[in-house]
């Protein structure tokens, strides 16, 4: 038997010969380009693991204590004593998991409290909530538009919003980033009588930037048939008077369609949901693949997710500390000389842009070891092929935190060469 | 000149400014390997392609598109059905 197993090994493993082609050929450029660049010595930058997490600020990474600056933990809702005590009293009541789909055994009374907790936190007749914030994007854009549609999409959308295209049989139409008049005009071409999906994002993650909706939302009501969700995974907790999102802040309510989020940042575990008033939406419940064909969230999750989303609608001294230390880390970094994202700070996101691979990479790990851990982001994941540092603020980190993170960036960005 | 020459030389003097490399264009020459582009050029590129031409290219025909030559066609049937 075990012989068998090796011989079918062999004859499917060309890895010995040289030259040899597989179906991992592809990626041997990208291989390459790794093992350079960890033969020079530098800490993998998509290897890094939390041997201990003691905070949402603060983590033990290789034996040292660090700063945790790149966890898009904005409300800081994963170790409050409220939303913990939830899960362990869901462990205990529901068990680990529920093994099935919502259509089927996957249906427990804490997901029907966390769709519930949505509508309240929204204000929305509708809820749904998928496994993952990746899913309920890959799941709402393939399934609302079809074949025949039209999906109008940013160019600096999330992937989950291309994977959502490229699931679906619609037509994929992209505009340039942010721009109202490349969107209108793009829409303005398009059939008529065909249904138009325009998917937005109230905060791009790369660099932190926000959407102009309103200019936006009124351009795209100038042409028939078009329906609107925007993307507010980043914008959740901390925009608008109730934290909904930038589209609650910027005062286009009435006009989107649905809003897609997640539970995996504000707030504090994992998650993707999407809400909307339109009166059909419970039907996207049996027909939307990546919501029928996956479990559901563990008991434990959903009830710690209904408990976050509740505080968090009264978690105004919160967004404010969160606001104070975007602000001040924000400011800080331009003083110290640092090229930002964006020119003021626009939300919890502020991206440190850098020259090349080779100074991103340097900077990265200079900071590490000087206990602070940020992101890294390279092409494709980032606009324009830039290679940037992505820093997220926390409404837990401590004025003397910002202040310590300051130092650091100071003393990293001189010795790699950022900053004189 | 034909319809499809004239589309041919618009399309030329679009790429022109993203032909970093130089290279010599025909209706066999192709966008990933002879010109070398990334994914964000082609972006930038089918943008000035649709605003020079008043059409949309969506990213499901982009995808059948390797070489000049087929561009310029989908640019000829897409002003045609226009």
């Amino acid at each position: 038997m075990s012989d068998a197993i090796e011989t079918a090994a062999d004859a499917h493993t060309p890895a010995e010969t040289p030259g040899a082609r597989d179906l991992f050929s592809k990626f041997d450029a990208l291989i390459n380009e790794r093992e350079a660049i960890l033969a020079a010595g530098v800490r993998d930058p998509f290897g890094i693991v939390m041997d201990e997490v003691k905070s949402p600020t603060l983590a033990v990474i290789k034996g040292k204590d660090t700063i945790l600056l790149g966890t898009y933990n904005y409300m800081g809702m994963t170790f409050d004593p409220d939303v913990v005590a939830a899960g362990k009293k869901a462990l205990d009541d529901f068990g680990a998991g529920t093994t099935g789909s919502r259509c089927l055994n996957g249906t427990y009374q804490g997901h029907m409290e966390v769709e519930d907790a949505l509508k309240d936190f929204y204000g929305t007749s509708g809820a749904m909530v998928f496994s993952t914030g990746y899913q309920a994007n890959l799941g709402m854009i393939s399934t609302l538009a079809g074949k025949g549609d039209y999906v109008i999409l940013d160019a600096d959308s999330h992937a989950s919003i291309y994977d959502g295209c490229f699931l679906g049989d619609a037509e994929i139409v992209r505009f340039r980033h942010n721009s109202v008049e490349d969107l209108d005009k793009r829409l303005g071409r398009l059939p008529k009588d065909a249904q138009k999906l325009v998917v937005l994002e109230g905060v791009y993650s790369m660099l932190g930037d926000v959407a102009p909706l309103p200019a936006m939302v009124a351009a795209v009501r100038k042409h028939p048939n078009c329906m609107i969700l925007v993307d507010e995974a980043h914008g959740m907790g901390f925009f608008g008077p109730n934290g909904r999102g930038v589209y609650e802040e910027q005062g286009v309510e009435g006009d989107v369609d649905f809003i897609v989020g997640t539970f995996s940042k504000s707030v504090g575990t994992v998650g993707g949901f999407c809400v909307s008033n339109h009166p059909k939406f419970e039907v996207l419940r049996l027909v939307c693949r990546p919501y029928v064909f996956t479990a559901s969230l563990p008991p434990s999750v959903v009830a710690t997710a209904a408990t976050s989303i509740r505080k968090l609608m009264g978690a105004g001294e919160k967004r404010a500390r969160l606001w104070r230390n975007s602000k001040t880390l924000h400011g800080g970094l331009r003083e110290l000389g640092f090229t930002l994202g964006t020119e003021t700070p626009q939300s919890a996101i502020i991206a440190v842009i850098l020259t090349d691979q080779t100074q991103a990479i340097g900077m990265w790990q200079a900071l590490l070891e000087l206990g602070l851990y940020v992101n890294m982001a390279r092409p494709p994941a980032t606009p324009a092929g830039t290679f940037l540092l992505r820093c997220s603020l926390c409404a837990e980190h401590s004025e003397e935190q910002v202040g310590q993170i300051l130092g650091i960036f100071a003393a990293a960005g001189r010795a790699v060469g950022v900053i004189v | 000149m034909t319809d499809r020459q004239s589309i041919f030389d618009s399309v030329t003097a679009q790429i022109a400014p993203f032909n970093k490399k130089g290279a010599t264009l025909s209706d066999s020459t192709t966008f990933a390997g002879d010109l070398e582009w990334d994914s964000l050029t082609v972006m930038d590129f089918v943008a000035a392609i649709e605003d020079e031409f008043d059409i949309i290219i969506t990213m499901n025909m982009q995808a059948e598109i390797e070489t000049v030559g087929q561009l310029v066609d989908a640019v000829a049937k897409l002003q045609a059905e226009g």
